[in-house]
């Protein structure tokens, strides 16, 4: 056994490594994005297991599902928001017969420290029936991925794993176990349970019905759910879920009263200990981080004895992350204070653009070019381009979904406003922006496609857009988009009033036209610049 | 024994070595740490905060409670003063002078400075002036966590021992301007 210092992340990556990952498939985002950082450093090194980016994380999802599909073991990871995105083939999974081990970890951003909600995808789990393991720790995370593996070979379903950002993004020690080799090639015993005709989509949905019985017991027996403190009547039972438990033992000392604690790190919700807990006190306090799902299943909508209180109740705020200072204040705990100064207000520091980004001033260009208009829409995507929305830019109006931009565009334009704009990234582009350049194409939209080509996927640290930028011209041309209102410009400060001009005509232009402003991101290019000088120094 | 610290900093200012070496050199001491930080969006010249617990006991939660941080150590003298509600009354602010203003509405830095000094245990340092003496500013970094090590329960010497090890890579050179931005540091917050 060796020790190290990881991630929450990293913990999940290297967990997989050791259970005998064959491939792992992610498109980045925050807090998911270092679980892929991780893997494609270690394939470096180690010329093995395959981990790769994907255009966006359906693909990354369906790309996990066939290396499954041929016996072995897959991990594919993504942000709570990407998991809409895959959602399609996810749900859909729960029904194939999965042999080669398929893990999902999802990473769940409560707080919204980088991200548009708070969405709990647990949700996700229980919606599609799968199994959904929690980690606490670092080692939990390490562990429960190996563990991961196992349940989804036993129960032939894809599981889930559920981190949220401050598991992701903390460290703590990891002790690791032994690796495991990866599985040979093999093919589905029966090739109907993986193609969901409805025929045999409704054998595989009373499949999955069936095996639900087996897999409560499993949790109801997992040793990630597990009761402490005295036996007998208590007052209060506190039921806690993933890193919760953290911030209730941070607490638990100060409790003058003792209490039971139920921790679950395994999901479906084991029902057995749920009940033996609630025997025995008259009040649950249910602490997670996230949405109030296990609350929820909790309280019936008929009076009981037993009260049942958390974010839906209100005892824990409904929204935002967890903290040891909100669960102290709902176990009836007074929190401690600290230092306070008065006299001076203190201004908010908002994210920025970089000093020097090239969406600086390529909005530059596209603010000169709207001032010859009375009015204007610019519906925005989401990458680094977004902080645009604020001051000194304020030249965006919406950040909605990766893709949304285009489509919100042709919306606007179709319900009779123009000029309408729509901006996004080459990334996100080609994440999801491209099928709804189709219907643009198809329908010779009157709008204006301002592609930011940054030539990097910014905002997550600099990985690799899919496709190189200079092959970006080919595929807008390929979708059918004119070429007499297509161009390509230098988003350069030097340019900035020649880029205006041009995208002054193509707004007043009468059908689709796409201009894409390009230059590299600074970052990216000095990441680079010292990479390349690193490597200098070592020939 | 347990010691926590609250990092604080702007996107870009390298807040994240600062906790790297005070982790490694504590677990070095064979100390339980937990080590929470700021990675994506947060990153892009806002403000950031790193938590850093150290404790010869195991530590629950990865996030500092209020009132109760031993140490805020703070590369910018208002984000210094953004999380007080952490520090506990006896607790100490660490922090450089030196004001990165990319913001419109940065208060006067006199007041900024001030009100730091209204605090009973603060110490501020000119971190830029004593890396660039040490030999680059990039070395700030090093400066503060020189400063830290008056009051952090660890052995300077260990804290150097992992500056060493964390500039290695990058030559000797580098190595003795961190080392002397860290002394620097130590022999500034003594005064
Ligand atoms: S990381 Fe790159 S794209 Fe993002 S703000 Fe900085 S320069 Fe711009």
């Amino acid at each position: 056994m060796a020790e190290h210092v990881l991630l929450g992340d990293e913990a999940v990556a290297l967990g997989a490594i050791h259970a005998g990952l064959s491939a792992a498939y992610a498109y980045p985002g925050t807090p998911s994005t270092e679980i892929m950082e991780f893997l494609r450093v270690w394939q470096t090194r180690h010329g093995a297991p395959h981990a790769a980016w994907t255009a966006n994380e359906k693909t990354a999802y369906e790309e996990a599902l066939g290396v499954a599909f041929v016996g072995r073991r897959a991990l594919v990871s993504m942000k709570h928001v990407g998991l809409n995105v895959a959602a399609d083939p996810f749900m859909n999974s729960a029904l194939v017969s999965v042999h080669g081990g398929l893990v999902v970890a999802v990473a769940d951003d409560p707080g919204m420290h980088s991200s548009q909600n708070e969405q709990d995808s647990r949700f996700f789990a229980d919606f599609a029936r799968i199994p959904c393991l929690e980690p606490a720790t670092q080692q939990e995370a390490y562990d429960m991925t190996r563990e991961a593996f196992d349940l989804s070979e036993r129960f032939a379903v894809p599981v889930m794993l559920r981190l949220v950002t401050r598991l992701a993004h903390a460290r703590g020690v990891v002790r690791t176990g032994e690796t495991r080799p990866e599985n040979p090639l093999s093919k589905p015993a029966d090739r109907n349970a993986w193609v969901l005709l409805p025929s045999n989509a409704r054998r595989q949905w009373r499949r999955l019905l069936d095996r639900q019985g087996a897999i409560r017991s499993w949790a109801t027996e997992s040793p990630w759910n597990r009761v402490d403190g005295p036996g007998g009547q208590v007052e209060l039972a506190v039921l806690t879920t993933g890193i919760a438990r953290n911030y209730f033992i941070e607490n638990a000392g100060d409790l003058a009263e003792p209490v039971v604690h139920l921790h679950v790190g395994a999901y479906p919700l084991p029902q057995g200990l749920v009940r033996d807990v609630a025997a025995r006190a008259r009040r649950v306090l249910v602490l997670e981080d996230g949405y109030p799902l296990v609350e929820r299943q909790l309280r019936g909508v008929l009076p009981s004895a037993l009260v049942v209180e958390g974010r839906e109740s209100g005892e824990v705020p409904p929204d935002g992350e967890l903290t040891p200072d909100l669960v102290r204040r709902a176990l009836g705990l007074e929190v401690k204070a600290g230092m306070h100064l008065d006299g001076l207000t203190l201004p908010t520091r908002p994210p920025q653009l970089c000093q020097g980004c090239p969406h600086g001033d390529s909005y530059h260009a596209l603010q000169l070019a709207m001032a010859g208009f009375e009015r204007t829409m610019v519906a925005s995507d989401i990458g680094c381009y977004t902080l645009g929305a604020l001051p000194p830019y304020s030249a965006i109006e919406s950040c909605v979904c990766m893709g949304a931009s285009i489509g919100m565009a042709k919306g606007a334009a179709e319900a009779g406003f123009r000029p309408a704009i729509a901006v996004i990234g080459d990334s996100t582009f080609l994440h999801s922006g491209l099928t709804a350049l189709v219907d643009c194409v198809s329908a010779n939209t009157d709008m204006t496609l301002v592609i930011l080509d940054n030539e990097t996927v910014g905002m997550t640290g600099g990985q690799p857009t899919m496709v190189p930028s200079s092959r970006l011209q080919a595929i807008v041309l390929g979708l059918g988009v004119d070429p007499d209102h297509f161009h390509v410009l230098d988003a350069h400060p030097r340019q900035t009033e020649a880029n205006a001009e041009v995208l002054a005509r193509e707004l007043a232009h009468p059908g689709l036209s796409v201009v894409v402003l390009v230059r590299e991101c600074i970052e990216t290019a000095r990441a680079k610049k010292a990479e390349q000088a690193a490597s200098r120094g070592r020939s | 024994m347990k010691f926590d610290i609250v990092l604080a900093g702007v996107g870009g200012q390298g807040v994240l070595s600062v906790s790297a070496v005070i982790a490694s050199a504590a677990l070095d001491q064979g100390l339980d740490v937990k080590q929470s930080e700021v990675h994506g969006m947060a990153q892009r010249g806002g403000a950031v905060q790193a938590n850093l617990r150290l404790s010869d006991q195991p530590i629950a939660s990865d996030l500092i409670p209020s009132g109760s941080a031993a140490l805020i150590l703070s590369m910018e003298p208002l984000e210094g003063l953004r999380y007080l509600d952490r520090l506990s009354p006896d607790g100490t602010v660490i922090s450089s002078i030196n004001p990165v203003t990319n913001i419109p509405d940065y208060p006067p830095i006199d007041d900024v400075l001030a009100t730091l000094g209204r605090l009973p245990r603060a110490v501020l340092i000119d971190s830029d002036k004593l890396a660039r003496e040490a030999g680059s500013i990039r070395a700030t970094n090093m400066v503060i966590v020189g400063a830290a090590s008056r009051v952090l329960p660890l052995d300077p010497s260990t804290l150097e021992r992992f500056i060493a090890s964390r500039f290695a890579s990058k030559g000797e050179k580098v190595v003795e301007l961190n080392l002397r931005a860290f002394r620097a540091g130590r022999e500034a917050a003594a005064r």
